[in-house]
């Protein structure tokens, strides 16, 4: 579904990913983990078209993406949940939730409202409220839930358990896992290693722009590699 | 009391015009957080063009409807040649652009026309109205209805339709508006066409009244501006109220101190409104939690 080769991108003159190759197939949850700083959230915003990439090429569903701008590439089914919530916060929840269909005027346009509602019963109740009044965990769930409202075949998502407190963490990542039976493919950025791989097919280990393990996420959870230096154990 | 409603007459119709410019303010505003000081420029527009193309021989609605088309097309020229081209400079770089750009129109339209005032006819007429003992010209209802109808129609544009959302968005959080498949160089694009247009208008409407020249724009931008930040930056219903506040603060003070202290007063009293709410009367502070 999605495929990454030779990707590099700077930031002014210092690159920052040099040249990664990545996969992720159709209905899998993949994740990237690795340190502060390895560069994970950029490779998300090159994915998305937020960052400019410097070479490399970016292949989803078949199309080259390198020419598509970001604002196009939800139309192809690509969607991002990004780092630190970026939400509307002057626009009510349900607001944030209309633009994230920005796309669609069709009906199923509060159907999907209604089952994002009912996925998240908090945002429900906070529907008319500025969505920058949220707390920290509730905004997750709204970029989360506007990133779904796109009626994405694949769903980035970037640090979502980011600064929550761990029984949220596990709502979260409860929920990333129930994408899998709506037919949503997930590449999931994290430093919470451990979680991430938990709910994972596959990982990929990031360290300074470069990927330096891959493999299933069972075998990478077991690899005495990772388990000191990510896991802590 | 004829005096008063004399005055009330009159400050509302001032108060339309700051109105109308003050609205033009807040589209581009909303969509890019840069208060547009061409915007000024854009009113002078709609009159200059009127009068001219009225002149060489066309008839005056379609003179104005050019004028309007045209001043939108120089907004979206603006946005594309100057705006565009510096996207991820600070806001206050891309605010003196639109100064820059104020200047080279004002020393353009004169080259291209002239330095004369100019005026057309009223739409109908200028027979004044009679109402309890006061007068007030056709032509003002013109420039009072121009600016509720604008003011209708944004508010409906920014609160009901998907484009508006997505302005707001635009404005809001760049990134995230083109996450969700937001085109923000065309919403840019827009914002600037409908903001010049509706100051088009403007110039349109109030010309009879008035009359205008290349330099008129500058008072009007000032004073258009002070009215945006009275009602509250961003807020249609600010732009609308904090207009004619400020006609009506000037008109009352013109008539009952003396003319010349207009300014003075309306200045002295949005400040004393800034020192009490920096967001103005309408706008809203923002909450935001991380």
């Amino acid at each position: 579904m999605l495929t990454v080769e030779g990707l590099r991108s700077r930031y002014g003159r210092i690159e920052v990913l040099h040249g990664l190759d990545l996969q992720v197939d159709s209905g899998e949850i993949v994740t990237v983990v690795g340190a502060n700083g390895a560069g994970k959230t950029t490779l998300l915003k090159c994915l998305s078209g937020t960052q400019p990439v410097s070479d490399g090429k970016i292949t989803f569903r078949g199309d080259n993406l390198g020419v598509v701008p970001a604002h196009g590439r939800l139309k192809r089914g690509l969607a991002q949940s990004p780092e630190g919530r970026q939400i509307f916060t002057n626009l009510s929840v349900e607001e944030n939730l209309r633009l994230g269909a920005f796309l669609f005027t069709d009906t199923r346009v509060d159907q999907d409202m209604a089952e994002a509602f009912a996925m998240f019963p908090i945002l429900k109740e906070k529907r008319n409220l500025a969505a920058g009044g949220l707390s920290g965990g509730q905004q997750q769930m709204l970029a989360i839930a506007r990133a779904l409202m796109g009626r994405p075949k694949c769903l980035l998502l970037d640090e979502p358990s980011m600064g929550l407190a761990p029984l949220l963490v596990a709502q979260i990542f409860e929920v990333v896992t129930s994408l899998r039976t709506r037919g949503v493919t997930v590449l999931l950025v994290e430093q919470n290693a451990f979680g991430a791989l938990k709910i994972a097919d596959r990982g990929y280990v990031m360290e300074t722009g470069r990927i330096t393990i891959e493999g299933a996420a069972d075998e990478l959870i077991a690899d005495p590699r990772i388990r000191e230096a990510y896991l802590g154990l | 009391m004829d005096a008063l409603l004399q005055f009330i007459f009159s400050g509302m119709t001032v108060g339309a015009v700051y109105a109308l410019v003050a609205l033009g303010f807040t589209i581009i505003y909303n969509a890019s957080d840069v208060v547009n000081f061409a915007q000024g420029e854009f009113v002078m527009l709609g009159g200059m063009i009127t009068v001219f193309a009225h002149q060489a021989g066309l008839p005056l609605p379609l003179a104005a409807v050019l004028a309007i088309l045209a001043t939108a097309a120089l907004g979206v020229a603006l946005n594309k040649l100057a705006i565009e081209p510096a996207r991820g400079a600070p806001v206050v770089s891309l605010i003196i652009i639109t100064i820059g750009a104020s200047i080279l129109i004002r020393g353009a339209t004169q080259l291209i026309f002239d330095k004369q005032l100019h005026r057309f006819p009223s739409f109908s007429g200028d027979d004044p109205i009679r109402v309890m003992g006061a007068t007030i010209l056709p032509q003002s209802l013109w420039v009072i209805g121009g600016a509720v109808a604008v003011f209708v129609a944004l508010w409906l544009f920014f609160t009901r339709t998907l484009t508006g959302k997505a302005v707001l968005a635009t404005a809001n959080n760049r990134v995230a508006a083109q996450l969700v498949g937001i085109n923000t160089g065309w919403v840019m694009t827009l914002s600037f066409g409908l903001s010049a247009a509706i100051g088009a208008l403007a110039g349109v409407l109030v010309t009879p009244i008035t009359l205008v020249s290349y330099d008129v724009g500058v008072a009007l931008a000032l004073k258009g501006f002070a009215a945006a930040m009275l009602g509250g930056m961003g807020n249609p219903k600010g732009a609308l109220l904090g207009g004619l506040l400020l006609g009506l603060l000037e008109a009352l003070t013109a008539g009952y101190l003396s003319s010349q202290y207009k300014d003075a007063v309306a200045f002295i009293v949005i400040l004393g409104v800034l020192f009490v709410m920096p967001q103005g009367i309408f706008g809203h502070k923002s909450t935001e939690r991380v």
